[in-house]
């Protein structure tokens, strides 16, 4: 048995690290790694990046084709993907969230990791509501990159 | 406890209206029904019990257990949770010895409808089963217990797994008005006609090759006796949530998750400010995530097995948002006077043995219970239909052929009433047995159609999640065709 199926965490090693230049460019992280029948991913991604073998089978990214357009985060029923990218020190990380207050563009939000835990502040850079939920990007630090997968709006 | 701001969805409290609950007059919106109106107002003791007077609230939330039974307008046992709100109606707290009821009963069905299809439950199996069957041109009776149709979509606030072909990324809550306005468009046209706030109660000897069942329609909470003669039958009556032994497990307070789920998200209204959520599988998860869209704080969720029994990404969303779970743990008991007012939690061993010492006080004024399902098979058994015993499938349920068709020609089954699984695959066991309803009523030409839907659900099952509804379904197979 997996720990995931213990606690509800991922451990980081079961996600393919994109490379430096990937990273730059910006790609999915998809963090769904049980056999769900479920592939809406597949069909919402433009350049066919992502791939399974049949509705059944884990869903894989090829980074170097992801274009890091964000539209898997959206329809993820499973609120599972993430889209990373890094400039200079800073990382920019884009998750689905569906919670009000919603988040407002350039105002300062908490940010927390798998366990809800509250690691540092990160500033939003863009909010795009799809079918109610928000698409988030948030600005943190680079090496939060991996690690903060859930805001907490100021109050 | 009313639900202000959700980011899920808009609440329509249309017309406010008033009413009395015990001789003293309130206030409830039309969208309610009676047992959320009281809710609202902190009313959480319905009924009391009749052998020891001990209080009775919310349970089920769908009309099927009878914590929830009230006095409204001089009748008794009128099951609040799924009865309208009206204006001006009196609803009381009956007493152990009430007085027989003011209301008149007729002796005689009012009305005697003759149908091709009659489709028991308005759930996604229902109502696909109604969609499919009514498009191929036979004429279909849909019946449903509750004030409006959808089941348990209507409270499905989360997207959707699945393919394209169940509409994979779209909330439950919208597929149910996809599918309402399906039903609505038939209706039109005078294809199906609808009946909801009725009860099939009952399976009676009919004419040649025709099944007879009596249905009773609730108006204005008097009822009404209605005859139908079908050709064939579909149930689609769902399931109900599964109680769990511990010392307080009757008060006020404990509720079945989908219950909870019910008063917050079809009505708005916040069924306590802290939950204790028990079992980790899809619906505790699900539910645990919901609670806190609707503004209420989950303390954490106990799993008794050693691993969570839900989807990882499930888990995943709850744990990014700071609520534990503790599996290898169970609820011990529950504490309070009247309502529900702390629990307590405990380690269970290897064995699933709690360990002694291991106890832990968990403030709450609210327990969910998200422990299984139980198929509602009630009608089936008494029409006949060859029933058996299928732990997988979530208990006692009718034997059936991959055209869900039982035991008894004409009569078929879909969704959770066949077996314990979820929404999406419900909406295509309701197509299949529509289409076989309709092939069985001669149509030849929707062979095709019947074998893409069985392949779908093939696809559904086939991973390791699907795994329990394979042999559940491989077994009802074998049982059918054992003679």
């Amino acid at each position: 048995m997996h720990n995931y199926e213990i606690d509800g965490i991922l451990d980081q090693k079961f996600i393919k690290i994109p490379s430096q230049m990937q990273l730059e460019k910006g790609v999915a992280i998809i963090e769904c790694i049980q056999k769900i029948p479920c592939n809406p991913c597949v069909d919402s991604c433009p350049t066919g990046a992502i791939s399974m073998k049949d509705i059944n089978d884990i869903p894989v990214v090829n980074y170097d084709k992801c274009i890091a357009c964000c539209k898997c985060v959206g329809i993820c029923p499973g609120l599972a993907i993430f889209v990373v990218k890094c400039k200079d020190d800073k990382a920019f990380i884009t998750l689905p969230y569906e919670f009000l207050p919603e988040p407002v563009v350039g105002k300062k939000v908490k940010v927390l990791d798998r366990v809800g835990k509250i690691v540092g502040d990160g500033i939003v850079k863009k909010v795009v509501k799809k079918e109610r939920t928000f698409v988030v990007t948030i600005e943190v630090k680079k090496d939060h990159l991996m690690i903060v997968r859930n805001l907490k709006v100021n109050l | 406890m009313r639900i202000k701001n959700h980011p899920i969805i808009d609440f329509e409290h249309k017309k406010k209206i008033s009413f009395t609950f015990n001789n003293k007059k309130i206030t409830g919106f039309e969208s309610d029904c009676i047992a959320s109106a009281l809710h609202a107002h902190g009313v959480k003791i319905l009924t009391k019990s009749l052998k020891y007077d001990l209080p009775r609230g919310f349970f089920c939330g769908i009309g099927k257990c009878s914590s929830c039974l009230m006095r409204v307008n001089g009748i008794p046992n009128v099951r609040t949770c799924i009865a309208p709100l009206k204006q001006g109606i009196k609803v009381e707290m009956q007493g152990k010895f009430s007085e027989l009821p003011s209301a008149k009963f007729e002796e005689k069905p009012k009305e005697t409808i003759n149908v091709d299809v009659l489709v028991v439950g308005a759930g996604p199996a229902g109502l696909c089963a109604s969609i499919e069957a009514a498009k191929q041109g036979v004429s279909v009776l849909l019946v449903d217990e509750n004030m409006c149709v959808g089941g348990q979509l209507i409270k499905q606030t989360h997207k959707f797994f699945g393919s394209q072909n169940e509409k994979a990324g779209t909330r439950g809550i919208v597929i149910s008005e996809d599918l309402k306005k399906e039903i609505n468009d038939l209706e039109k046209v005078g294809k199906i006609n609808l009946m909801l706030n009725s009860t099939v109660i009952g399976y009676y000897e009919g004419e040649k090759n025709l099944h007879k069942f009596m249905v009773v329609k609730r108006k204005n909470y008097d009822s009404f006796l209605i005859e139908v003669n079908t050709k064939t039958a579909v149930f689609a009556c769902g399931a109900m949530e599964n109680m769990l032994l511990f010392p307080g497990n009757d008060l006020p307070g404990v509720y079945g998750a989908g219950s909870v789920q019910t008063l917050m998200n079809v009505f708005g209204v916040k069924p306590g400010k802290k939950v204790l959520m028990i079992g980790a599988g899809n619906v505790g998860l699900i539910v645990s995530y919901q609670l806190l869209q609707a503004g209420i704080d989950v303390d954490r969720v106990v799993e008794a097995a050693p691993f969570i029994g839900g989807y990882h990404v499930h888990a995943a969303k709850l744990r990014r948002c700071g609520v534990p779970i503790y599996t290898s743990h169970s609820i011990k008991e529950v504490y309070g006077k009247d309502c529900v007012e702390g629990a307590v939690v405990i380690k269970l061993d290897r064995n699933w043995q709690p360990i002694k010492g291991s106890e832990e006080y968990v403030a709450c004024d609210t327990v969910c219970l998200a422990v299984g399902l139980t198929p509602s098979t009630r009608l089936l058994y008494q029409i006949g239909v060859k029933m058996d015993f299928v732990s997988e499938a979530g208990g006692y349920v009718a034997m059936h052929d991959d055209f869900m068709q039982t035991s008894i020609k004409g009569i078929f089954v879909a969704g959770d009433s066949s077996g314990i699984e979820e929404a999406s695959t419900a909406m295509i066991e309701g197509k299949i047995a529509g289409i076989s309803m309709a092939l069985f009523l001669g149509y030849e030409d929707v062979k095709k159609l019947q074998s893409k839907y069985i392949e779908e659900l093939k696809k559904l099952r086939e991973g390791p999640f699907g795994e329990k509804a394979r042999v559940a379904k491989k077994k009802i197979k074998r049982l059918m065709e054992e003679n």
